[in-house]
């Protein structure tokens, strides 16, 4: 029994030291020379074998000795550790890894004599630091020739120059990057390796004083006694809101627990919060790999390292980042000759950046590589028969370029062992999806591509609003809830229909509405209630009202998965359990914005956004007939349009969260009608049909779906059937059309907004005349 | 699961229940519980025979009405089913029956594959059939009662 005690201790101490032995040693190779790195490295694997000798695991005592000799070499100045060397060094940690694997299941060393290791560790010792040879069987980091010029290995500031020394053995040529002024060499060599455990050993030791090692384990069971308890006292506080309690010794100690609950919930929830470093910290030895493997160069460059994210979230964010990272290896950054030739560091970049932003932790992953080729792209998805060409034709190209997270996708020309299997990015979607959050692709040909991920930051305990639909309830999480709207009577007034949709004219803004009881499947009126109640909600970067029967409080709830069948809807996103002991479901709000099209998917029509002000006059003229979306058509007042242009999708583009394309040295904001008068556009077009239209020295790009004609006629304005967007409608060519309010595509500017106003002025003189 | 799977057609000892006339077994060894009509949360949109959830003790567990789940013809109005609830790699599952009935020994003597003259629905979901003294017990696999699409392979 002590001995497997002794055994464990061992074995947990060491797999921390290994972990840290990993990061050291690619930190190593950046910068061989660092006298603290060295140290460190050495003194990791003297302790290992230290305590593998103690313990009787000979073989690992022996792999151990003979890295720890190699490293001892380094650090005093005899060897440079070559790209080779710290290979060797690494594959030694790999063993002693996989001895600790079989230790650990089984109490013993594995019994693989590491024969081949072995020897090479010992010929290395013998014949000196270039004379590293290849391995028997190529185990997964070695580089193919041994005393050739390592220029694979990532070498970014000078690592290794011919040592001026004659300690090492001849035919050494272990020439890697820039040469460095000797003087460094003699410094290093001048270094008496007696100071072994010098102040490099003070630093960590405080900062371990001050931290206790907890087993995952118990802090899960602690996180779901905490959710236990929320939910008992979320009970308890229902009580005895119903009995409208009077005791007030009672009430009392119900704040009092109610106040302790809250507060050991937050700690609780802070104790598994960690830094999303520790995922990160894996993965420079990854890319070292996959570089050395590929024949490439990359660094990593970490931004937010300490940027904190639940335990739970760690766990399963580790895969999805690897194979991103993988991904960016393998097929994003190009070889150091196809880089040079491009004119571009012959040493690729990966840079990983996470940082909170509104309840959200977002990581970004970067490199500077080739990009993805939304034609490729689409190409293989043609061809694996996802999409149909039509459909790929009116794609913009960052949609083209997520349709990398169709299932069965891979844009791979050959399928390494590495990625590129077809399975790749779908299930990292599906993984992040799970987790409640998003992930997205942003490419520039030839420069680089960035994956955005953003997860919520907590998925335990939540706040929700309880609503009621039917005579059922549902949790709406308060994480996407912007605001709620009650309208009775005139109020009611505000919220119109356009094509059989509803919409709400919320400050400026038209807010699609969709009603839970119809997304349910329950009888939907719209008329059916006094009032109407709107919860505006966000999904992603777009913002809609759900419609439901009733408000009533906000919760604290603990969020209970469910089965995958129920998953399966995309309607919810777990259950809870009430006050009251009833299962209540959470909805997903995500998973309905994308059912209603609210947001699109890498099939749907593209939308751009836009910002709605003002009105502009109408009157019997001229006037340009286009159609909007699906059918809808609509008048421009011709005067106002300075011309009609075709834009090429590629030429669209998203700055400051506006669309705009460039335009004869001007920057033209694009705005798409169906935003302000409903409908959908298909998407098809490329090019893109765009009005420009012209007020006030101010531009702005509509987009249309088609230019129809241009008819002259005069009209009577219907001013009843206003809308967002639409002036009113009358009888153009023979059909009912809507009249474009101009202003409304003109209002990014402040400017356009003040001419507006003057606008709206002359506008409602109009209206008035039009109804005498 | 795959472990238990040889005392299915071994003998064994089974938690019986009946639907529709007819007396199913599960190994006794998945059986976490069995308890009354409980209260149950109805989740629209789900497929029909996902009745609801219930709140087990805290867990929320997922309702199967195996009357629908074999394609038989609705419970009475006033006849509460019961739940046998499945312990699973999953989770909970609980199995709305009509009955539930004792726990029997089998012999593997007795077990016989299904017979082709059953029902699609029930084929897919048993793994045969064990001959006791009056009656047949189908022998229900809940791996595959619980998967829903029709995933796994038979």
């Amino acid at each position: 029994m002590e001995d497997r005690e002794l055994i464990n201790e061992f074995l947990i101490e060491s797999t921390e030291n290994l972990a840290r032995l990993d990061q050291e040693m690619v930190e190593l190779e950046k910068r061989p020379r660092d006298k603290d790195l060295l140290s460190s490295v050495f003194r990791t694997i003297h302790t290992i074998k230290g305590t593998c000798g103690f313990l009787g695991f000979s073989t690992l005592e022996r792999v151990t000795h003979h890295a720890e000799n190699i490293l001892a070499k380094v650090r005093n100045g005899e060897w440079e550790l070559t790209g080779d060397l710290a290979s060797l060094v690494l594959e030694s940690v790999d063993s002693v890894k996989a001895e600790l694997s079989a230790i650990e299941r089984t109490g013993q060393e594995s019994g693989d004599p590491y024969e081949d290791l072995v020897q090479r560790l010992s010929r290395v010792l013998e014949a000196g630091e270039g004379a590293v040879p290849p391995a028997a069987t190529p185990p997964a980091a070695a580089s193919p020739a041994a005393a050739a010029p390592v220029n694979a290995s990532p070498t970014p500031s000078g690592a290794g120059q011919p040592d001026s020394s004659a300690n090492a053995g001849p035919g050494k040529d272990v020439s890697l990057a820039a040469p460095e002024p000797p003087n460094e060499a003699a410094k290093v060599k001048s270094n008496s390796p007696a100071a072994e455990d010098h102040d490099p050993a003070a630093k960590p030791a405080s900062i371990a004083d001050q931290t206790i090692r907890v087993d995952v384990g118990l802090l899960d069971n602690l996180m779901n006694l905490v959710g236990e308890l929320v939910l008992a006292r979320n009970q308890i506080l229902q009580f005895i809101a119903r009995r409208q309690e009077e005791d007030t010794g009672l009430i009392g100690t119900s704040q009092r627990l109610n106040l302790i609950t809250t507060q050991l919930q937050e700690g609780v929830m802070k104790t598994r919060m960690q830094p999303i470093g520790l995922v990160w910290n894996k993965l420079p030895r990854v890319v070292r790999d996959l570089a050395h493997q590929c024949g490439k160069q990359i660094r990593v460059e970490m931004v937010g390292a300490e940027t904190e994210l639940d335990k739970s979230i760690i766990e399963s964010i580790k895969d999805p980042l690897t194979h991103i990272v993988r991904n960016s290896c393998d097929h994003g950054i190009e070889g150091p000759a196809e880089r040079v030739a491009k004119g571009k560091p012959a040493q690729g970049c990966l840079t990983l950046r996470a940082y909170h932003e509104s309840g959200q932790v977002n990581i970004e992953i970067s490199d500077d590589g080739r990009g993805i080729n939304p034609e490729k792209v689409k190409a293989k998805a043609i061809s694996k028969g996802l999409l149909r060409p039509d459909q790929a034709e009116r794609l913009s190209e960052r949609e083209a370029v997520n349709l990398v997270f169709l299932p069965g996708f891979s844009t791979a020309e050959t399928i390494t062992n590495i990625s590129g299997r077809g399975v790749g990015m779908d299930v990292v979607r599906t993984n992040i999806e799970r987790m409640g959050g998003v992930v997205d692709l942003m490419s520039r040909p030839g420069e680089g591509t960035t994956v955005r991920i953003k997860i919520p930051l907590t998925l335990a305990i939540i706040p929700g609003l309880v609503v009621h639909a039917g005579t059922e309830r549902f949790v709406i999480p308060q994480a996407s809830l912007l605001e709620l709207v009650r309208l009775e009577g005139e109020g009611r007034r505000k919220v119109e229909f356009i094509q059989g949709s509803p919409v709400y004219r919320r400050r400026g803004r038209l807010l699609p509405l969709l009603s839970l009881s119809g997304i349910l499947g329950f009888e939907n009126d719209w008329e059916r209630h006094e009032a109407m109640h709107i919860v505006v909600l966000q999904a992603e970067n777009r913002q809609f009202g759900l419609v439901v029967d009733g408000i009533s409080d906000t919760q604290e709830i603990v969020v209970k998965p469910l089965g995958k069948q129920l998953m399966d809807l995309n309607l919810y996103a777990g259950a809870t359990i009430m006050g009251d002991g009833k299962v209540v479901l959470i909805l997903d709000i995500l998973g309905m914005a994308r059912a209603a099209g609210i947001i699109h998917d890498s099939r749907g029509a593209s939308r751009l956004e836009a910002e709605v002000t003002e009105t502009v006059k109408e009157n019997k003229q001229s006037f340009l007939l286009v159609r909007a979306g699906s059918g809808e058509r609509i008048a421009v007042p011709l005067h106002a349009v300075a011309r009609i242009e075709e834009i090429p999708r590629a030429r669209i583009e998203s700055a400051g969260g506006r669309t705009v394309t460039q335009y004869r040295g001007r920057i033209l904001p694009l705005v798409d009608v169906t935003e302000v008068v409903g409908g959908r556009q298909s998407g098809v077009n490329d090019p893109v049909q765009a009005i420009v239209l012209a007020q006030a020295g101010h531009e702005a790009g509509v987009i249309v779906e088609q230019v129809l004609d241009v008819v002259e006629e005069a009209v009577k304005v219907d001013p009843l059937s206003r809308s967002r967007g639409v002036l009113g409608s009358a009888v153009l060519g023979g059909k009912v059309t809507d009249i474009l309010e101009l202003q409304a595509f003109l209002g990014s500017m402040g400017r356009a907004i003040s001419a507006a106003e003057d606008m709206e002025e002359e506008m409602a003189n109009l209206l008035a005349g039009v109804r005498r | 699961m795959n472990g238990i799977d040889a005392v299915r057609s071994e003998g064994g000892q089974f938690a019986t229940f009946s639907v529709g006339g007819l007396l199913f077994g599960v190994d006794v060894l998945e059986v976490q519980e069995v308890l009354r009509s409980q209260d149950m949360t109805r989740v629209p949109k789900a497929p029909a025979m996902i009745e609801g959830l219930i709140n087990l003790r805290g867990e929320i567990v997922m309702a199967l009405d195996m009357r629908k789940r074999l394609r038989m013809s609705d419970r009475a109005e006033d006849e509460a089913p019961m739940n046998m609830v499945i312990r699973g790699a999953d989770g909970a599952v609980s199995l709305l029956v009509d009955e539930i009935g004792d726990v029997i020994q089998t012999a593997t003597e007795d077990f016989e594959p299904a017979p082709a003259t059953l029902g699609e629905s029930c084929r897919a979901v048993i793994d045969g059939i064990y001959k006791l003294d009056e009656r047949l017990m189908l022998v229900l696999n809940t791996g595959r009662t619980l998967d829903l699409e029709g995933r796994t392979s038979k």
